[in-house]
């Protein structure tokens, strides 16, 4: 199978709805390989339909091709190169470290065990453990030696860090990038915690209410965007330049601006590229009709923290 | 294992697996392992019958020593066999209604749904082998512990009647195991895998189907069925057709009186009877389709 100068994900007007719950209203995307996605976005806004429909758990309308794929009717095959870690720790409680290793080995082609046993010899994790006697930290290690084992193309990782503690998640995306990521493989990721792996990403992608809001390069978002802490004497000049967003930090009038340049902001005070958090809350915040806060707030649960 | 490399650029080191193709069959004997670690009462819960049906078959046998005449009769020594027989396939159907009932249903409730789903084992494959437990894993089960637990029993038993001074080869002559075994077999795969089918594959349905209370589900329908019948006609023809199934009460396998044992040396089998009966084959033909729609509903299906 060749897949060269194919995208490894192209979706096409992706539509799904729930009753009268629009999930997806009409999705556009282009994934390349070798790209690290991260896909950001409130509580429902459809970032887990998205993901299912690319892993062919769900049915949608439009048209969606993985790695070359239909992957709801062809869930099977395309999991031979796709993995999948989700939100939860999705293992069964009543496996057995020895037996998932087994069962992996005996139906993935492209599982290879040696390299998943010395995954786990890093970890604390006993091969006669059952699932259920692992911490949730190691039940995601676990979940991670058997998908780093695999050669796989494509990852989705849906909220893969969620309830674990800032030691296990830093682990988990350093494991990735250091022992898994290459230019042959595709990572997509949904995650609240945004901060945390802005600088891994290669792509980002907002969105909300089943609509990309955002979906550019890291690179363009660093060159595109720029945040500057005003002087407070400087704030109404400042917002005669139309900031898309404006905030208050420890007193002082934080404004962001799309398209502007650096010279042109750096007389008002410090200016730097806006953490992937602030240019969120700006860009889904603001929304009319949009509830301002609540929702934005609950997505990016450790936004008070990052905004510093 | 197979070394060949593929279509990837990339090679980690020499041992790396990573054939193109896997066998067929590769994934669904996988799938029935993992049916047997997660359930495992489908081999403990016979084993434990087997032990206690050979601990009281012993004590009673060896307290019969002392009386005179033996409790234990060669002359016509079947009927401690057939109670032990009898006892694993009751505990086969028991298992397997419970097993069907939660296999597709144990998955979806603890979210491993998206576990398993995340393999490349198919929807086809995972019900297949969920099918196969009750349909061909647990008669087979039943049976290989069955003639152990009868071995033993014979030699249990030999050992007793030596010791009472009586001819072993009476005992040998009167039981005829071999035959026992033959018909144990077929007893086994007509009664309790072929003619039950319908009913195994349609717990299995209601499992992968209901959201929750799957036990409710499969049941229900079947009691207003009947009870309906009963007011509309005062017949019990439905639930006589679902008992029957359900128990292995299969008219055409043989033609045995009707108080003796399927294993009975005196059973005639009529194996070709069965094998061209409409309802057998009415029966399968329903057992598809539950097993059809059932594939079709795990593809839909994610954890509840």
């Amino acid at each position: 199978m060749t897949l060269q100068g194919m995208a490894c994900i192209e979706a096409r007007n992706l539509r799904k709805a729930f009753g009268a719950t629009i999930a997806l209203d009409g999705i556009d995307l282009r994934v390349e390989e070798g790209r690290i996605l991260g896909l950001v976005g409130p509580n429902g806004a459809g970032k887990t339909t998205a993901l299912n429909a690319i892993l062919g758990l769900t049915s949608y309308q439009g048209e969606l091709k993985v790695l070359g794929r239909d992957p709801w009717t062809e869930r099977d095959q395309l999991m031979r190169d796709v993995c999948f870690i989700a939100d939860v720790a999705i293992l069964p409680r009543w496996l057995r470290v020895s037996q998932a290793l087994e069962y992996v080995a005996g139906v993935h082609p492209r599982f290879d065990r040696g390299k998943a046993e010395g995954f786990l010899a890093r970890t604390n994790i006993r091969l006669a453990s059952r699932v259920r006697e692992l911490s949730k930290g190691m039940v995601t290690q676990l979940h991670l030696a058997l998908v780093m084992a695999i050669d796989a193309r494509l990852l989705v990782l849906d909220e893969p860090t969620l309830g674990l503690d800032i030691l296990y998640r830093k682990q988990f995306y350093d494991s990735l990038l250091n022992d898994y990521f290459d230019r042959n493989r595709t990572i997509v990721v949904a995650t609240h915690q945004v901060d945390e792996i802005q600088h891994v990403l290669t792509d980002l992608m907002f969105i909300n209410r089943g609509r990309i809001v955002l979906n550019c390069s890291m690179e363009e978002v660093e060159s595109r965007y720029l945040e500057v802490t005003v002087r407070p004497e400087q704030v109404a000049a400042a917002r005669a330049l139309r900031p898309m967003h404006q905030r208050q930090a420890l007193g002082r009038t934080v404004l962001l601006f799309d398209g502007l340049d650096r010279q042109q902001l750096d007389g008002f005070g410090d200016v730097r590229t806006p953490s992937v958090a602030d240019l969120f809350v700006a860009m889904l915040a603001d929304k009319p009709g949009d509830k301002p806060g609540n929702q934005v707030g609950q997505a990016l649960g450790n936004y008070e923290g990052a905004a510093r | 294992m197979n070394t060949q490399s593929d279509a990837m650029p990339e090679s980690f080191d020499a041992q790396r697996v990573a054939p193109a193709v896997l066998s067929p069959t590769r994934p669904m004997y996988w799938s029935v392992r993992r049916e047997l670690w997660e359930y495992r009462s489908i081999y403990i819960a016979p084993l434990a019958v087997a032990a206690v049906a050979l601990f009281s078959f012993t004590i009673s046998i060896i307290a019969g020593i002392w009386e005179r005449p033996l409790r234990f009769d060669p002359g016509t020594p079947q009927q401690p066999f057939d109670m032990a027989a009898g006892l694993l396939m009751l505990t086969g159907i028991m298992v397997s209604a419970f097993y069907c009932i939660d296999a597709l249903h144990g998955e979806r409730r603890d979210r491993s749904i998206l576990f398993w789903k995340s393999l490349p084992v198919s929807d086809i494959t995972t019900v297949l082998s969920k099918a196969s437990i009750p349909l061909v894993i647990l008669p087979l089960l039943t049976f290989a512990i069955t003639i152990a637990v009868q071995w033993v029993m014979l030699l249990v038993s030999s050992a007793v009647v030596l010791v009472s001074g009586q001819s072993v080869a009476m005992l040998w002559k009167n039981l005829s195991f071999f035959q026992m075994s033959l018909l144990l077999l077929y007893h086994l795969l007509t009664a309790h895998a072929l003619w039950p089918a319908p009913i195994y594959c349609w717990l299995l349905l209601v499992s992968g189907w209901a959201r929750r209370a799957p036990f409710l589900w499969a049941v229900l329908p079947l009691v207003v069925i009947a009870g309906v019948e009963n007011l509309a006609f005062h017949t019990w023809h439905f639930a006589a057709l679902v008992g029957g199934r359900f128990m292995g009460d299969a008219p055409t396998i043989s033609s045995t009186g009707p108080d003796m044992f399927p294993t009975s040396p005196m059973t005639h089998i009529t194996p070709g009877h069965f094998l061209s009966s409409p309802a057998l084959w009415i029966g399968l033909a329903i057992s598809a389709a539950f097993l059809a729609a059932a594939v079709r509903l795990r593809r839909y299906q994610g954890p509840i």
